[in-house]
């Protein structure tokens, strides 16, 4: 079972919907048995970070993330919530990425609105991905560049489109809104063997 | 390189789309959703639906459609008409639309931009603003373009991205059904006062239209209804053209 984690950001229809799309099931759930118990957990999230944090650690749900075994993908708010540290609300995060999430800086349009390459790809998520697939993004906060960076993407300055670290992946475009691309990844990911 | 966004509109009215015609392989061209998937196949970018419906009563049946297309497509979708509060903002989006377009009612009442912002954030508000060149200087209409107000356009469009919009949306009145092109000089003012996406809209009829407007505004997006829905430019045609002319193109 695939399940999708339930908290205070939006966004989590759309992930369902494209994962029952590529014909898997999948719950929307913030019980821990059934978090637990899954074989991959989607951590999405459209929001913001100060108060998705705040709502996490109320119910303890930032222990249980960072406890998980299974394979974890999280999207958009989600990657920027599992890096270390986020500008916006000037907000410690889960700390999973050595990274931390900036506002970009005012030198072109923000957000950040649109079809945009990825390049630098090195992780199983993107087999079967070319070097200049575009993907969807719309985020104003990116995070840094480390070397858990699995693909960078550049609008203002690079910074990573994608990472990964152990049994956590996580993109910040979102692969349920880019089409046959993102359709891609996303089963990619789904069909990481454990 | 982020990429310009080609978006085609489809008018809604009692759930069916309206003149949609002349697709030979598509069973129904009336069937939102299957027109929809025809045009992401086509390599659209992102797509907007308009509901045109006049009763509030068959408006209802919106949140049930938009439901139906949210599980269906898998690319980035508005929803836009007879959107006036808070309430009906929250409809569309919990069925699944990943943004809502405002208008007049944006105008009367420019602090709904606001709640909806503070809700589901700057990137869910389109605020669709309608203009006309007057003899002073650009100015904004309201109720479907009925209406002036006598507000400036430039002033309106940099109003809305203070109060949260994340996106505008520019018809040009004049412009709109000639095929002659889009508004220039006004699609270019607003997206140059603005730090948020424009997307232009009204006028296309032509391949270079489009040409035109990314490179001689900042818009960050072309909309169009009547020459895709026709079929008169196709939009992978559009698209080859525009890659071909140096305008970076999905």
């Amino acid at each position: 079972m695939i399940v999708i984690i339930k908290y205070n950001a939006g966004n989590i229809e759309s992930v369902k919907n494209a994962v029952e799309r590529l014909g898997f099931e999948c719950v929307v759930s913030d019980n821990k048995e059934e978090i637990l118990k899954a074989d991959k957990i989607i951590f999405p999230g459209v929001g913001e970070a100060g108060s998705a944090m705040k709502y996490l650690r109320e119910r303890k749900m930032d222990e249980l993330i960072l406890s998980l075994k299974q394979p974890v993908l999280g999207i958009c708010l989600g990657q920027q919530l599992m890096c270390k540290h986020s500008e916006e609300g000037d907000t410690a995060c889960l700390g999973i990425f050595d990274a931390s999430v900036k506002k970009f800086p005012p030198l072109d349009t923000v957000p950040h609105m649109g079809w945009n390459n990825l390049h630098a790809l090195k992780s199983p998520l993107f087999t079967g991905i070319g070097e200049n697939d575009d993907v969807y993004f719309v985020h104003s906060y990116y995070a840094e560049q480390t070397k858990e960076t699995i693909a960078l993407c550049d609008y203002i300055l690079p910074f990573s489109a994608a990472m990964q670290k152990d049994n956590f992946y996580a993109t910040q475009f979102h692969p349920e809104k880019s089409a046959g691309v993102g359709e891609k990844i996303l089963l990619n990911f789904l069909n990481i063997n454990r | 390189m982020l990429k310009k966004r080609i978006i085609p509109c489809l008018d809604i009215k009692d759930g069916r789309t309206v003149k949609g015609v002349n697709f030979i392989d598509i069973r129904d061209a009336g069937d939102p959703i299957e027109l929809a998937k025809r045009y992401i196949d086509e390599g659209a970018d992102e797509l907007v639906f308009l509901d045109i419906t006049a009763t509030i009563e068959k408006r209802k049946t919106l949140a049930e459609l938009v439901k139906r297309i949210a599980r269906e497509i898998n690319i980035p979708f508005t929803v836009g008409g007879g959107i006036n509060s808070l309430e009906d903002a929250k409809a569309v989006i919990h069925a699944g639309a990943d943004k809502v377009s405002i208008n007049s009612s944006a105008v009367k009442n420019p602090s709904l931009i606001t709640e909806i912002a503070n809700e589901f954030g700057a990137q869910c508000v389109v605020v669709a603003i309608d203009v006309k060149n007057e003899t002073d200087g650009w100015k904004v209409y309201v109720s479907g373009g009925k209406i002036p107000t006598g507000i400036d356009a430039v002033e309106w469009a940099v109003q809305a991205e203070e109060r949260g919009a994340g996106e505008i949306l520019l018809t040009s009145m004049n412009n709109d059904g000639t095929k002659s092109g889009f508004a220039i000089e006004i699609t270019d003012a607003i997206s140059k006062a603005v730090n948020i996406p424009v997307i232009a809209s009204g006028g296309a009829g032509e391949k270079v239209h489009f040409k035109e407007v990314f490179e001689q505004t900042k818009a960050s997006a072309a909309l169009a209804a009547s020459i895709f829905h026709f079929g008169e430019i196709p939009i992978p045609e559009l698209k080859i053209y525009l890659q071909q002319e140096n305008i970076p193109i999905r």
